[in-house]
């Protein structure tokens, strides 16, 4: 009985007025992190950017590392995903929202919303919401992301680079004069894969101490993020 | 101050009904008791919470958002534990059905039950918040901002996790003069409309430091920390 419910749901669905087009706004609620470029897709059901418990791919690993969108959007687009890339037009600063249109109205397999962005100063640090079923009733939708972990580099907390495998954060202008330097780094080796992230400890020592990070700017409980899909 | 207006509302829409029979008067006359218990409990292992402020209401108000400046009402709430400015702001407004306010201090894993009773023309729509001051912070909140209590049936409940905000309106030193709880001198300021946290904005408690983690100024220890979620929810309705 219930098997034959289900069939006739998926063979009435592609009949059922779907929601086509929908709003994504994404919100900083953190004190002090940036997120670099967002990404923000609607994808197929199968498609998953990243597991918990598995180590992560190169391309979660350049965007966790860096910010660097190149090789997961190229995956999504593979996919047939719909896709809003970088809706800050940059990085979005703490109590800052952003807002991706997505219309999938020519892609009706993309029912699954994930939204990504690195967090900043973090070594290797992500948002993520991953794989939402997208809410098909008009409406406002509110949901928290946590914050993740790509076990991909250690934690070093110190100034760096954003390419993959390199060492350190990458700094970019706005957190230039915020952040401490000389820090002596804080971990020196990577999990090896994805998890919920223990936060940044950071120090009080502007130069020198273990951390380049500022505890009393950088830490986070979560959520990190909050996202609001409002479906038309 | 809100059964004053209303009060004052009656006699218009009274005349008004007998003259044309309108659907207004028929909304009014079918506005009935409503009540909801909330219990409240602690789940951090040392903030005690300020006395509770819950509001009943329609989506016309809110508490707070993120992102948005704190109102003074809130500001007070959030820097000295005093809920009384918050309240009466609250039942001021025309879109609250109902406020209450918590006998005493939540200490760290104990809980209290709350009753919130107002009238309203129909259930739907409506919203239950509640903030109360994680004591042993400058500016901490435990809240829940709006959340959706139109479906719930009398006699049915819910149950939510409360996550902590920052109400952006001081300085996070963490200092004996200026933390208000029990864990600093006792002799702190409370509520000082100067607004000088890194953004006068509401935001999502980052936790607090501590002297224990190398916050020299601060005089929070190890134990002061906590985790979301802060506490749980239970609503019920009663009538």
């Amino acid at each position: 009985m219930k098997r034959a419910v289900l069939t006739l749901a998926i063979a009435a669905a592609p009949l059922l007025s779907q929601a086509t087009e929908f709003d994504v706004e994404i919100h900083n609620p953190t004190r002090g992190l940036y997120f670099t470029p967002l990404l923000v897709a609607a994808h197929p059901e199968d498609v998953s950017l990243f597991e918990t418990g598995n180590a992560a791919s190169s391309e979660l690993q350049a965007m966790a590392e860096g910010g660097n969108l190149t090789g997961l959007v190229n995956l999504l687009n593979a996919a047939g995903a719909t896709i809003d890339e970088n809706p800050a037009a940059g990085l979005l600063a703490p109590g800052q929202s952003a807002t991706a249109t997505l219309n999938t109205n020519n892609a009706v397999a993309n029912t699954r919303l994930t939204v990504v962005a690195m967090l900043l100063p973090t070594n290797d640090g992500f948002l993520a919401l991953s794989g939402l079923d997208i809410p098909t009733e008009p409406g406002t939708y509110t949901y928290h992301l946590n914050a993740y972990d790509a076990g991909t580099e250690a934690n070093d907390e110190v100034r760096g680079s954003g390419e993959p495998g390199q060492p350190g954060i990458p700094v970019p202008p706005p957190l230039d004069p915020i952040l401490g330097s000389n820090g002596t780094g804080v971990e020196n080796s990577a999990e090896g894969y994805v998890h919920i992230h223990r936060g940044n400890l950071g120090d009080t020592t502007p130069d020198g101490g273990a951390s380049d990070i500022v505890s009393t700017l950088h830490r986070w409980l979560n959520p990190v993020a909050t996202v609001t899909v409002t479906v038309k | 101050m809100f059964t004053r207006k209303h009060i004052l509302m009656l006699p218009t829409l009274a005349i008004l009904t007998a003259g044309c029979d309108s659907d207004n008067g028929a909304l009014l006359g079918t506005a009935q008791e409503v009540q909801y218990q909330v219990t409240i409990t602690n789940l951090t292992a040392g903030q005690p919470l300020s006395p509770a402020a819950i509001v009943v209401h329609r989506n016309g108000w809110r508490a707070f958002a993120l992102g948005e400046t704190a109102s003074v009402a809130l500001e007070k709430l959030a820097e000295s534990g005093d809920n009384s400015d918050f309240i009466s702001a609250a039942g001021a407004d025309l879109d609250v059905v109902a406020t209450s306010s918590g006998h005493d201090v939540i200490a760290p894993g104990a809980s209290e039950q709350i009753v919130a009773s107002g009238r309203a023309s129909s259930t739907s729509g409506l919203q239950l918040s509640w903030a109360s001051m994680p004591v042993n912070t400058n500016d901490g909140l435990a809240a829940i901002n709006g959340i959706d209590i139109g479906g719930l049936a009398v006699g049915q409940s819910a149950t939510h996790l409360a996550i902590s905000y920052d109400a952006g309106t001081e300085a996070n030193t963490e200092s004996a003069d200026t933390v208000p709880g029990p864990a600093a001198s006792g002799l702190a300021e409370g509520f000082n409309p100067v607004r000088n946290d890194v953004r006068n904005a509401v935001y999502i408690h980052p936790g607090v430091v501590t002297q224990a983690d190398g916050l020299s100024t601060s005089t929070l220890g190890e134990s002061h920390r906590w985790d979301n979620p802060i506490a749980r929810i239970v609503i019920q309705r009663l009538q």
